[in-house]
């Protein structure tokens, strides 16, 4: 074989290879989808949103419950999360810069971005469980705001950067004081970019699991009260998931499903936002 | 009067800033002095000592420690080279027709969360690793192979993104003197884009041993240390996940929050050997 011959036989091995991890890659995900789809969709009813949490082998049993106090965790979590985390990133690309403290903060959120989230919650238990002597959504808000705060902090910092600096200095030109330059032209103009942000933001804390367990913990009831323990999809999904019942499973499949639509929501409607804009 | 509330507006910026790297220090040192009891009770023995006994107030972490870097290691071993083909696929292979449906459904798919892993492990994996292994199939196998398929997604996607900074002029001169497809990824993608290959591995590791529940609902926590994959076994976020809500002594308690921290450390500084050594920030735009 000469040397031209091997190199193109290579070539075609390497590429099927390739090819084919892609196709595997893409198959298990495709598989597990599908699994989620079609439990997901058989175990959906309305009893689902109209029902709380009922014990095993009664066929009422609902999600309502988790849905209610879910969307509870999130939006308080949200309410805290992401005007801090918008105000901290306006400082990095508005005031800090390229200062050292600016550079370590965006350092710092980097790596608590990647840190390992069931940590927050022995943090949270730590300052706010053990106080106070109970489990409650509080506790569980406050878990989810600290893992949405580097979140909101380095996307609003990026795409406050990406406003063309001359809009800022006509803005100066004209006599403007900078929080007015700041609230009126650069979040103006990066409004698509920074709502992006905070989208994807409440996606990833929606679907986070490990740091509820020991912080809103759970109930199987309906319970609106922040100050005490929380059902929350992905917990009641864990919960329902490992019991022996085939109901609760089935409960668990409907939760699994709702939740990722949820978040698959989410993130396909924050890459519309950046793809309009960057369409203008 | 606009003077005043600029400052105020550039204050409360900067204080709300400064305030995260506070938050992230009292998180250390919160960890930290709830471990003291342990510390002080165990000492060094607490990574070395194989026992977790809660009833008999012993607690040794070297199982949960040996879980993490087994399952992590699997976990590396199946999604790395799967990893490498998906992304040599994505930029070099599939049709521009492909190649945005593909690479955007890889990312949401990153965006699953990783109970939803869990739970399909538990479901339609278990059994399959029960009928080809025996046992019961919770295992330290299943948890790898359940802990590959959650970190594919997001590996894939890095190491695309790594490979895609590749000057497209680099890649077309390659081509235009003969090179094939592989000539031109291994010679010329893969030395250009190494260092964010490998970062883009090593961010995934850091995510990878700190990930809780894909592995919770198939590992089984059990303290126990054993060569045979296809055995029940823990890691360190699993006993947290297991435990925490249910620790009933302060040095039980003690002993889960020096887990915590150690599991902190470590991701902390994995994700920072990537961040620093590997990955320097790019800032897009301007």
């Amino acid at each position: 074989m000469t040397h031209t011959q091997k190199r193109i036989v290579t070539n075609k091995i390497i590429m099927v290879l390739s090819t084919l991890s892609a196709v595997i890659g893409i198959g298990f995900l495709l598989w597990i989808l599908s699994v989620l789809v079609i439990n997901g969709v058989d175990a959906l009813s309305a009893t689902i949103f109209l029902n709380e949490g009922a014990p095993p082998g009664n066929e009422n049993g609902g999600l309502k419950h988790a849905l209610i106090g879910q969307l509870l965790l999130v939006s308080y979590a949200s309410l805290f999360g992401v005007p801090l985390g918008i105000l901290a990133g306006t400082y990095l690309s508005e005031y800090g810069l390229k200062s050292k403290l600016a550079e370590t903060i965006r350092d710092i959120s980097d790596i608590m971005m990647s840190a390992p989230s069931i940590v927050i919650g022995a943090f949270v238990y730590a300052i706010v469980v053990a106080p106070s002597g109970q489990f409650s959504g509080w506790a569980g808000s406050i878990a989810l705001m600290i893992i949405m705060l580097p979140i909101i902090l380095r996307t609003t910092d990026d795409m406050l950067h990406l406003v063309p600096s001359t809009l800022r200095e006509a803005a100066f030109a004209l006599g403007a004081p900078k929080y007015k330059v700041i609230i009126q032209v650069v979040y103006r103009g990066a409004k698509a970019g920074v709502l992006t942000g905070v989208l994807l933001g409440v996606a990833r804390v929606a679907g986070e699991t490990a740091p509820l367990l020991f912080t809103s913990f759970n109930d199987n009831f309906l319970n609106t009260d922040m100050s005490q323990p929380m059902a929350s999809l992905t917990v009641t999904m864990y919960n329902y998931a490992t019991s022996p019942y085939e109901d609760w499973q089935k409960l668990g499949w409907a939760a699994a499903f709702i939740l990722s639509m949820f978040i698959l929501t989410l993130n396909i409607l924050g890459r519309l936002f950046l793809l309009k804009k960057r369409g203008k | 009067m606009s003077n005043i509330i600029d400052k105020v507006f550039a204050n409360a910026a900067k204080f709300i800033a400064i305030g995260v790297l506070l938050l992230v220090a009292w998180i250390f040192t919160v960890l930290f002095e709830h471990s003291l009891e342990s510390i002080e009770a165990f000492g060094f023995s607490f990574l070395t000592e194989t026992k977790w006994a809660p009833n008999l107030e012993k607690f040794g972490a070297l199982p949960a420690i040996y879980g993490s870097v087994v399952s992590t290691f699997l976990a590396m071993i199946l999604a790395v080279p799967l990893a490498i083909g998906v992304a040599i696929f994505l930029s070099e292979i599939a049709h521009a027709k492909i190649k945005t449906p593909v690479g955007v459904s890889i990312e949401l798919l990153a965006a699953i969360p990783s109970v939803i892993y869990g739970m399909w492990g538990l479901f339609y994996f278990v059994p399959i690793i029960r009928d080809i292994f025996g046992g019961i199939g919770i295992s330290m196998l299943t948890a790898g192979i359940v802990l590959s398929i959650m970190i594919l997604p997001f590996m894939a996607a890095v190491t695309r993104d790594a490979m895609n900074t590749t000057p497209d002029i680099l890649k077309e001169s390659a081509y235009a003197l003969g090179g094939t497809k592989w000539d031109v990824v291994k010679d010329i993608i893969i030395p250009y884009a190494k260092a964010g290959i490998i970062g883009s591995f090593i961010l995934a590791l850091g995510r990878a041993i700190g990930e809780t529940m894909a592995v919770t609902f198939v590992m089984g926590n059990v303290h126990k240390i054993s060569a045979d994959l296809t055995q029940p076994a823990t890691s360190i976020p699993v006993t947290l996940a297991n435990e925490f809500a249910e620790a009933d002594s302060g040095l039980y308690y003690s002993s889960l929050f020096e887990l915590s921290l150690l599991l902190l450390v470590i991701s902390f500084t994995i994700i920072s050997i990537a961040k620093f050594y590997f990955l320097r920030r790019k800032r897009i735009g301007q």
